[in-house]
């Protein structure tokens, strides 16, 4: 990363919904690279469920979003100061799981992400959580 | 009726919910309960028209597989219309898809469904 590259900050409190902002952001982002619809709309909905997250675990009262610009991918890190988690309890979805049994329908927010992005990595201990994800742009975007 | 929920009408029996902006837990919960209701008067078949709702988060598609949980104890179906790009990806990788049909159209989803 040079400094040249465009970085755009953002800090979200817990409001309901507020993670359409962040989006919002995105769509100018990608646009502004030329990413397509397809890729726009995937970074949007990553974004949705790390700040999902980061609002529902982390149990702070503001999240922080970075957005860097690079010729060749756009890198996002949504953060936290929170209690932090450890991925390797969070299980794996699965819907047949999840259907005609007790096990809450919910905890999909890490596969979607991990499933919408390129590259995606967590950074979580006591003192908060960092997702660092990115999605690549073509040659001919 | 719920902002989330723009209409609810039946068309040769199939009930159809027609979703309006983010689908999150709100809207989730709004669409069950129309369900709720009208499972309780005996419909099986149901379509959900997401022309509206271009963004869904994970926690409001939940709430639909809690759907199709109730509707495979009647053996009745879900299906789906006017889905996103990123809506229909994001069903895909949850599963629903294994369990719901999508379809182009709200006409052609009842025509199917009925």
């Amino acid at each position: 990363m040079s400094d040249n590259n465009p970085v755009v900050e953002l800090k979200l409190p817990v409001i309901p919904d507020i993670e359409l902002s962040a989006t919002k952001t995105a769509e100018v982002i990608s646009r502004h690279m030329n990413l397509s619809e397809e890729k726009t709309g995937e970074i949007s909905m990553a974004i949705i469920e790390s700040c999902i997250n980061a609002f529902e675990h982390s149990k702070t009262k503001e999240i922080f979003i970075h957005f860097i610009v690079e010729t060749d991918k756009l890198t996002i890190k949504v953060k936290d100061r929170g209690i932090g988690f450890d991925k390797s309890k969070v299980e794996i979805p699965n819907i047949e799981n999840k259907l005609n049994s007790d096990e809450r329908k919910r905890g999909w927010g890490l596969q979607l992400v991990s499933e919408l992005m390129d590259t995606v990595e967590y950074d979580s201990d006591e003192t908060g959580t960092t997702v660092t994800m990115t999605k690549k742009r073509e040659d001919n975007e | 009726m719920s902002d989330s929920i723009k209409n609810v009408e039946e068309i040769s029996e199939v009930v159809v919910i027609t979703t309006s902006g983010y689908f999150n837990n709100v809207a989730g919960d709004a669409v069950l309960e129309v369900f709720n209701q009208k499972m309780e008067e005996g419909k099986t078949n149901f379509l959900i028209d997401m022309e509206d709702s271009k963004v869904v988060n994970s926690i409001g598609v939940s709430i639909l597989i809690e759907v199709i949980e109730k509707l495979q104890t009647v053996d009745g179906k879900l299906a789906f219309t006017n889905l996103a790009g990123i809506v229909e990806k994001t069903f895909n990788i949850m599963g629903l898809t294994k369990y719901c049909e999508i379809y182009d159209s709200v006409d052609s989803g009842v025509d199917n469904l009925s």
